[in-house]
């Protein structure tokens, strides 16, 4: 259920887990990573855009999608890489339109190229999906104080679930800590436009959790 | 204090919550284990550590190894050695005994496994219990801990018959998977941080280590734990070290490999190394027992920086081990290695032994980054690669198969 944005509506707070799934399918240039992307389950576009942030991965402070990140260290096409990296999947309405512009992105470079490019053996793109298992911590929050007080306690699957993939679920394309704290109306604006300028493509889920905490913290205390 | 409690200490008491959570949508569920030793090996070594804290976690887990004559265990190596790449054709004789001790080990667990909600097979020993339990009410996973990326075909052709009769399978990374029917899960490698190998260790256990193998602690040390293989790269490792010697005279390396006498290429290449390392005194080869867990933790930790400059690597579990006790990792810019060494973050990857030289003088300058990379390193461990994510991540398995396999399940955890 997505959080409402009603003032009084309690904040339901869930966790979430997720397990990486082969496709067995992969590429080792261009031109495959076009074909394979074409028809691809959606599931996948998902995973090398998000769910990185859940998986077993360092944060690569360069590059936030496993696209961009493949480009950079299997092409070693960093004119590719850095168009890639670029793409902010919440601009986009659902995963196929993400899926058509990195085919654009793509196709544009491979008409550039002479040559095609190709990674090592050892370095071909696997691509991969996963499922997320999402459940009820039967935690609730009632006031923005609460949530302030909460978040220290939100395992990093809490923190991806509300900060990040909120993002892609409604319509509003917002975190549900913003969503929510918007039902409160103009005392909590400063909030939220604080915890706006927070973007968590570039720090781990543990460093994120610090960071909204500190945010709220902080804004919460200018009201008191 | 329960096993939970330990592990929170370590992994985190985040991390342990969100266990029971999970967990606790799976309570009671009868899970079996089965493979084909309690003792000796990564998988005992694995299960010994999960299937307590599974049970903790509410989950009534079994776990079962089936037995067999030795040439039931000749055949189960000869897989293991062709399914990574060595050509070894088998015998008809050889699979019919295989075939036949899956069998009665069959009859011998029939009860066990036919009502079990979740049964797990470890590798191929135990492969063929799924054909000879025919009553079989639950979900029945193969997790193959081998590196399947280039098997010998004619043994994999055989093997893969039966692996895909399986509802699911595990493999450690997406390059060791193998095309199959199932649905293929990816759950990498962890290690354990309360083992003898990982756990914290009191100063004078270290300060053993630098008496026992005449280190000097007061000068810098470089380490590499790894058997006596080529495609670990010792000889590039020696090379390297003296490349950076020349900037950092006091450099001591210490290479500390498994007894090797059962292996004819390894005590070639020992030989080998021992040649290229020349009476260099700073230069300590060591050839350590295969229980010499507390040993190599401490070696570990009291290196200054860890190499693994592997030509050709699986997973990696000893960059793994080295990141653990907070210390930067010069490795081999292969395989597993890659997930877990982060150009400047958590260590280098190198491709010659002149970029390890290279990568060791960077880093022997500048102790304030060894130390901040050993940091970034313990944590991206901590978060990563303990095996208490590895448990998390067969719990959501087992969360997602009960609940339709859905690429999203939004589940109420039940009071």
């Amino acid at each position: 259920m997505p959080q409402e944005r009603r003032k009084g509506e309690p904040f339901a707070v869930k966790d979430c887990a997720l397990i990486a799934v082969a496709t067995g399918k992969r590429a080792q240039n261009l031109k495959e990573m076009v074909d394979t992307l074409m028809t691809i389950h959606p599931g996948a576009i998902y995973h090398h855009f998000w769910g990185g942030l859940l998986r077993p991965r360092f944060d690569d402070p360069q590059y936030n999608n496993d696209f961009a990140v493949w480009c950079h260290y299997g092409l070693h096409d960093d004119i590719l890489a850095e168009r890639l990296a670029v793409i902010d999947p919440t601009d986009y309405e659902n995963l196929e339109a993400i899926r058509q512009r990195l085919i654009e992105v793509l196709e544009n470079r491979l008409d550039e190229l002479e040559t095609l490019s190709w990674s090592r053996t050892d370095q071909q793109f696997y691509f991969l999906r996963s499922q997320i298992v999402v459940f009820d911590t039967q935690k609730i929050l009632s006031t923005p104080e609460e949530l302030a007080q909460a978040i220290p306690h939100m395992s990093v699957g809490s923190v991806f679930f509300h900060f990040i993939d909120a993002r892609r679920r409604f319509p509003w394309r917002m975190d549900d800590f913003r969503a929510w704290l918007q039902g409160f109306g103009e005392e909590y604006g400063h909030c939220v436009d604080a915890l706006s300028c927070i973007d968590p493509y570039f720090l781990t889920l543990t460093e994120l959790r610090t960071q909204i905490h500190q945010t709220l913290t902080n804004c919460l205390q200018r009201n008191a | 204090m329960g096993v939970l409690d330990d592990y929170a200490a370590v992994a985190g008491k985040d991390a342990i919550e969100h266990l029971k959570q999970l967990a606790s949508l799976l309570k009671g569920m009868r899970v079996v284990h089965v493979n084909s030793t309690k003792v000796g090996g990564g998988v005992a070594e694995i299960l010994t550590k999960l299937i307590p804290l599974k049970r903790e976690l509410g989950l009534d887990v079994k776990w079962e190894v089936v037995r067999g004559e030795e040439k039931f265990y000749e055949c189960t190596k000869m897989f293991h050695n062709s399914l990574q790449g060595e050509s070894i054709p088998i015998k008809d004789e050889l699979l019919k005994i295989y075939e036949e001790t899956n069998a009665y080990n069959a009859e011998d667990l029939r009860s066990k496994l036919q009502d079990a909600d979740f049964v797990f097979i470890h590798d191929p020993q135990p492969l063929l219990l799924l054909r000879n339990t025919p009553n079989r009410k639950g979900k029945w996973i193969w997790r193959c801990h081998i590196d399947l990326s280039h098997p010998y075909r004619p043994v994999w052709r055989y093997l893969r018959k039966f692996a895909s009769e399986y509802d699911a399978s595990i493999f450690s990374l997406a390059d060791f998977a193998q095309a199959l029917p199932n649905i293929q899960y990816l759950i990498p490698p962890s290690i354990d941080p309360l083992s003898d190998k990982n756990k914290d260790l009191p100063q004078e256990t270290i300060n053993k280590v630098y008496e026992e193998f005449e280190l000097d602690p007061d000068r810098p040390i470089m380490l590499q734990v790894s058997r006596y293989d080529r495609f670990k790269d010792p000889i590039g490792v020696i090379r390297a070290y003296r490349m950076a010697k020349k900037f950092s005279p006091g450099l001591q390396l210490v290479l500390a490999g498994g007894g090797a006498t059962d292996d004819p290429e390894g005590e070639q290449v020992l030989a080998e190394v021992q040649a290229e390392a020349g009476g260099d005194p700073d230069i300590h080869i060591l050839l350590l027992p295969a229980d010499a867990n507390l040993t190599i933790n401490a070696l570990q930790r009291a290196a200054t920086v860890v190499l693994q400059k592997s030509l050709k690597e699986g997973f990696g579990l000893t960059v793994t081990e080295a990141l653990w006790k907070g210390k930067p990792v010069i490795g081999g810019n292969t395989g597993g290695i890659r997930l877990q060494v982060i150009n400047h973050h958590t260590g280098f990857l190198v491709n010659t032994p002149e970029g390890a030289a290279l990568r060791m003088r960077y880093l022997l300058q500048r102790p304030d980054t060894v130390q901040e990379m050993g940091r970034k390193g313990k944590e991206f461990v901590r978060t990563n690669f303990l095996n208490t994510r590895n448990l998390r991540e067969f719990l959501t398995l087992m969360v997602a198969f009960i609940n339709g396999g859905e690429d999203r399940i939004e589940l109420e955890v039940p009071d």
